[in-house]
């Protein structure tokens, strides 16, 4: 196989994740509303009881809204991982995951072309979330938004390679449901997402352990300094890291089954 | 020769679903008979990679499946028993998407296809989706898509599930066409009998083991039988008699 065949087969995966997309419009619309919800309508009845003070990256004082809105970015990045982990669920009930894994191409190639994709997927749902949010009074500087694109795609690299590993440990489509109570909740909830950890530690200590080592903190204050032209170094090389472990977990996960040795 | 297996074992767990196979194939139209349960999509499954054993042997045009796994997948198109068409897409979106999954550019892969969509009469319904599409163009769609990347093997995993008798008609006889105008190796697994011919390779598979192997027709008569039908209850009721 030369560069140009590899060129044809990643461009053929992308376009079929975005043709599956596209047909699929509802996916679009309800991505976008949930973290709208919790932008518009959460964070406004929240505004007054949940003041944040200065802290980095920040320069000011600044609204809930704007505090919370990486977190809902990387909420809807979360999601689209999970939706593409449902979707490799989905394929492989419908058998068609066996074409993708009778392909010539090295197996962890193809993968990598599906995570590619979804990555490219999440960012674009989130740049029109954070589009419609500066209507909300959420202010991010311009360059930021330059800045944010390596954060996404490697956040959403990261998610998507649990998704994709979790897809694995998913025998059927009923059982996905467990995975929002099981996955999405739990990350979502217990990061640094809707509150500084510093309250949560003030709150509790151990709920305070427990959002520290949830990596998912982790992706969200990566995004919220990259929006601020900053780089949490911590953070960067917690997500990296993870990426990086998850990815083989996930590339292993679709070996073969194998039986017993010649 | 075509497709090459020896001495292939392998098990669930503790059961054995296949027990030292051997058998030889070279172009033409084979069939793989064999009732439900006997082993026939596990065989599949470890001829097209999706599975591994370490008991056997198994040769693609002379590569080995295990050791040069991605040489002898490029040489090999696969219809599965369940539908593997994204439903949403159109019949062009299908067959572009699998001849990238090859390396194919969609120049190539539309000029590969052209004669085959004609042949299987899909030529004017490039752009429908596949969701309105009958049973039986899936079918033929599913058998032009293996064709795409020009392979020297198609393997075929009961094709014909859930099709009426003209499509499963229809589908055989395109294939048997495929199979002399193409000089590919063609191996047509089943469990129908009469989808079988007296001039067909057969290998009859029972309870994992290859009870028979040989042209239908010397077959039927080295086993004193008339017909295939008497030939598989003849060989399948005296193994199980013993």
């Amino acid at each position: 196989m030369n560069i140009q065949q590899y060129q044809y087969c990643f461009f053929g995966v992308v376009k079929r994740e975005f043709l599956r997309f596209l047909q699929q419009r509802t996916r679009l619309l309800s991505a976008l509303i949930r973290p709208l919800l919790w932008l518009v309508v959460f964070a406004a009845g929240f505004r007054a009881a949940l003041g944040v003070s200065i802290m980095e990256p920040y320069g000011t004082y600044i609204t809930y809204q704007q505090y919370i809105t990486p977190g809902l970015c990387c909420m809807i990045v979360l999601f689209n991982g999970m939706q593409s982990s449902l979707s490799m669920v989905y394929d492989r009930e419908m058998g068609s995951m066996k074409l993708l894994l009778m392909s010539p191409f090295p197996r962890p190639f193809l993968l990598m072309c599906k995570l590619i994709a979804t990555a490219i997927l999440s960012l674009i749902q989130v740049y029109i979330f954070l589009i419609i949010a500066q209507f909300v009074d959420v202010e991010t500087p311009l360059l930021g938004y330059i800045t944010a694109v390596p954060a996404i795609f490697l956040i959403a690299f990261f998610l998507g390679a649990l998704g994709l590993l979790l897809s694995n440990l998913i025998k059927q489509l009923e059982n996905f449901a467990g995975v929002m109570n099981f996955v999405i909740f739990p990350m979502f909830f217990l990061s640094s997402a809707l509150y500084p950890l510093w309250k949560m530690k003030e709150a509790s200590l151990w709920l305070y352990w427990l959002c520290d080592y949830n990596p998912f903190s982790y992706c969200v204050e990566l995004l919220r300094f990259a929006l601020y032209q900053q780089l949490n170094l911590e953070a960067f090389m917690v997500v990296f890291i993870s990426t990086i472990f998850v990815s083989i977990l996930a590339m292993f996960s679709f070996a073969p089954k194998r039986e017993n040795r010649r | 020769m075509s497709i090459l297996v020896e001495n292939l074992s392998y098990s669930y767990g503790r059961k054995q679903v296949l027990k030292e196979l051997n058998f030889s194939l070279t172009a033409g139209f084979n069939v793989l008979l064999g009732p439900n349960g006997a082993g026939k999509s596990t065989l599949f499954s470890l001829l097209t990679g999706l599975f591994e054993t370490g008991y056997g042997e198994i040769k693609i045009c002379n590569v080995d499946l295990i050791e040069q796994k991605r040489s002898a997948l490029r040489l090999m198109g696969v219809v599965f028993q369940q539908s593997t068409l994204d439903l949403d897409l159109s019949v062009k979106q299908n067959l572009l998407y699998h001849a990238s999954l090859h390396g194919i550019s969609p120049v190539s892969a539309l000029k590969n296809i052209e004669p085959i969509l004609e042949q299987l009469q899909l030529s004017e319904r490039l752009n429908d989706r596949v969701r309105q599409l009958s049973g039986g163009h899936r079918r033929r769609l599913e058998i032009a898509r293996a064709l795409i990347h020009q392979p020297k093997v198609i393997l075929l995993d009961e094709p014909t599930v859930g099709l009426d008798t003209d499509s499963r008609g229809l589908i055989i006889e395109h294939v048997r066409g495929l199979a002399h105008e193409l000089g590919i190796c063609i191996l047509w697994a089943t469990h129908l009998m009469d989808e079988v011919s007296g001039d067909d390779e057969l290998i009859l598979l029972d309870k994992g083991q290859v009870r028979a192997q040989g042209r239908c027709d010397r077959l039927c008569d080295d086993n004193d039988t008339k017909n295939v039908f008497e030939l598989y209850h003849k060989l399948t009721s005296s193994v199980e008699l013993m």
